[in-house]
């Protein structure tokens, strides 16, 4: 494919609101998770927090208020992103402006404190507006009114892969002609739902999450939005260069220990693209800091790239943010190329002998111009990003 | 964008239990209400899966195993979009009412059952498919959001693309909030080039028409019982054969402009 130009991006994370925020987390090795019980939450683990969620929507936009449209609603405003949107609109006009975000749980925290209100006879709460808040489609719903977007609009709603696969259902959009740019993005807000969830699965950890450590424990989880818009006539360096998107067809909710899947996402991603595995200075794992991910994920990582390779998982710092992690790791790959560096795989104490890949044990300044990003999700769905500088 | 092929149907519903049975009712305009097969059980999905598998996962399995039945090509060489407005409400029933008690004790299969691309995932395992799949929603607008998502797919990538589109009724108390009064699926196959069996042509392209409504009013409602069956007027010009096109609901004032022509 032609490397499709990216304009503008934005990322909020426990590390903080806003891209600057993040990148300075990164370069300082400083995490945004912190020990710490998200509301009526009983489980001891570390969670990633976006502080400033406290207060409601607007008046105007009342009828959408949930965590996840709170979380939205502030991430789209960071870095200057929706005055960005508006000159994209203005451009090309509101109908060619695709909008294509992705999602895992939506609003169902809304949901969880409803079920908390039933009336005697069972019935949920009059306030609370399922279409609005727990539908997987209310963010991107809402995101079309503050963008002020009309054109295709679509939710993604894969688990983890969800964010990533919207670059590629955009950057299809855009070739077809349904749209000249896009708007993408993803959003995902802490919720008992996911945290009692992976317990229930025996995947949260007591500790910080370890990435690819010997003694890793599981995942933390933390909540994330960001947005990034694809313009074929920007005028930047920053580019989309491929996409791949595969499925197990193993299990559920644990991935292939071969990594065929994976494997397939990534040698999809670098063939759209006319790249080698030699082209790649850099992967973002996925490495959620479940053994079975690291396993496998490193196993494909491997048998396509060998052992030379840098990579490393970030989600020592933002802690895994679901649904949003495709567009959160997408916007660490841009940090990466635009800023020049490497970062490390954070809280990895003792190294997993067991995996082949060159985990990075130091943040480093490094020339960088493709950046592979990971993300695999439960039901087997895969999907992995090339981005890179124009040259 | 451009021509796309549509080579096979499936359909599941009220009294509509597959695609070749309801189609010379439905070419007629009327509501087929033929006897259905309430305890439908999933053909392709092994024991294990079957056992697991939820009522919205199977919903979306009867029409995409009606649809495949009609094509001369296994399954596992589709990418699939999966298309629900609501995926399994009585799923994030069951796990918000334990987070509503103290022990807070969540069911494992309920939460991995719980993702919105749990049909998405079962069929890959099913069909053993590694091919891209993608799980999509849009409210009312569901089965046009996926029609245009597997017509992209076709269009960019030349994906041959299997399309379902599904939802099951909301369990109390969450059916006073979502209306979904009946399961319902839809399946499209779609190809890049004509095939043998190819029944038409389709474009697809993005209006603000208003909506196609069904004259007779038996189907009209079930048109409007389930997103899937927001597809209903599509299926009934297919059944008549006919050249033409349709207006299928997408999101807020826009629909989705669906033209058939011969191949």
């Amino acid at each position: 494919m032609k490397p499709l130009t990216i304009s503008h991006y934005t990322v909020t994370t426990a590390c903080g609101h806003g891209k600057d925020a993040l990148l300075d987390a990164l370069r300082r090795g400083s995490t945004g998770l912190r020990a710490e019980r998200f509301e009526s939450c009983t489980l001891d683990c570390w969670i990633g927090q976006v502080d400033g969620l406290n207060q409601p929507l607007p008046p105007i936009h009342a009828a959408w208020d949930c965590r996840n449209a709170r979380l939205l609603a502030l991430a789209l405003r960071q870095d200057g992103f929706l005055e960005a949107v508006a000159a994209v609109r203005a451009r090309y006009g509101a109908d060619r402006v695709g909008l294509f975000l992705g999602t895992s749980t939506s609003g169902i925290h809304q949901a969880e404190l409803a079920y908390r209100q039933r009336e005697a006879d069972g019935a949920l709460p009059a306030w609370f507006d399922y279409e609005r808040s727990q539908s997987i489609h209310a963010a991107t719903d809402l995101a079309s009114r503050l963008f002020g977007l009309s054109g295709c609009s679509l939710t993604i709603s894969t688990a983890c892969s969800s964010s990533a696969k919207v670059f590629a259902a955009a950057a299809r959009a855009i070739r077809s002609g349904v749209c000249d740019a896009a708007v993408v993005g993803g959003v995902d807000s802490l919720c008992l739902t996911t945290l009692h969830g992976f317990n229930s699965l025996q995947l949260i950890s007591s500790e910080i999450c370890r990435p690819a450590d010997l003694k890793r424990k599981g995942i933390s989880i933390g909540e994330a939005a960001g947005f990034a818009i694809l313009d074929p006539q920007a005028n930047s360096n920053l580019a989309l260069l491929g996409y791949g998107e595969s499925s197990d067809a193993y299990h559920m909710s644990n991935p292939d220990p071969e990594g065929r899947g994976a494997e397939q996402a990534m040698r999809s991603a670098l063939e759209r693209a006319g790249a080698t595995p030699a082209d790649v200075d850099y992967i973002n794992l996925h490495g959620t800091g479940t053994r079975a991910n690291d396993l496998a994920e490193d196993r494909a990582v491997v048998n396509l790239f060998g052992a030379a390779t840098a990579c490393s998982s970030t989600k020592g710092w933002t802690g895994h943010t679901l649904g949003a992690a495709g567009m959160v790791e997408a916007a660490i790959a841009l940090l990466c190329i635009e800023h020049g560096f490497m970062p490390m795989g954070l809280n990895r104490q003792q190294p997993d002998p067991q995996l082949g890949a060159h985990i990075l044990a130091e943040t480093h300044p490094a020339k960088i111009v493709r950046v592979l990003s990971n993300s695999f999700g439960f039901g087997g769905s895969n999907c992995s990003l090339l981005f890179g500088r124009c040259v | 964008m451009n021509i796309l092929y549509l080579n096979a149907i499936g359909l599941a519903g009220p009294g509509l239990p597959n695609w070749a049975t309801t189609r010379s009712v439905l070419a007629q305009g009327r509501n087929p209400d033929l006897p259905d097969d309430v305890a439908y059980v999933p053909q392709l999905l092994p024991p294990n899966e079957r056992r697991r598998a939820t009522p919205a996962v199977r919903q979306a399995f009867r029409a995409a195993e009606d649809a495949i039945s009609a094509t001369e090509q296994p399954a596992p060489l589709f990418a699939t979009v999966f298309a629900s407005s609501d995926a399994d409400l009585s799923v994030s029933h069951r796990i918000n009412t334990a987070l509503a008690t103290p022990q807070r004790a969540v069911s494992p299969t309920d939460f991995h059952n719980s993702v919105h691309n749990a049909a998405a995932g079962y069929w890959s395992i099913a069909t053993g498919c590694r091919e891209p799949s993608t799980a999509v929603g849009g409210y009312d607008g569901s089965f046009a959001v996926g029609l245009l998502e597997a017509a992209t797919q076709v269009a960019s990538d030349g994906l041959n693309v299997l399309m379902v589109a599904y939802d099951v009724i909301a369990p109390a108390p969450l059916l006073d909030k979502r209306r979904l009064s009946c399961a319902a699926s839809i399946a499209l196959v779609l190809s890049p080039k004509p095939e043998p069996y190819s029944l038409c042509q389709v474009r697809v392209s993005l209006a603000r028409n208003v909506e196609t409504r069904l004259p007779d009013s038996a189907l009209e409602n079930l048109r409007l019982s389930n997103p899937a069956l927001r597809g209903l007027p599509l299926l009934c010009l297919l059944a008549r054969g006919e050249v033409g096109h349709v207006a299928l609901p997408y999101l807020m004032d826009r629909s989705l402009r669906v033209e058939i022509a011969p191949v």
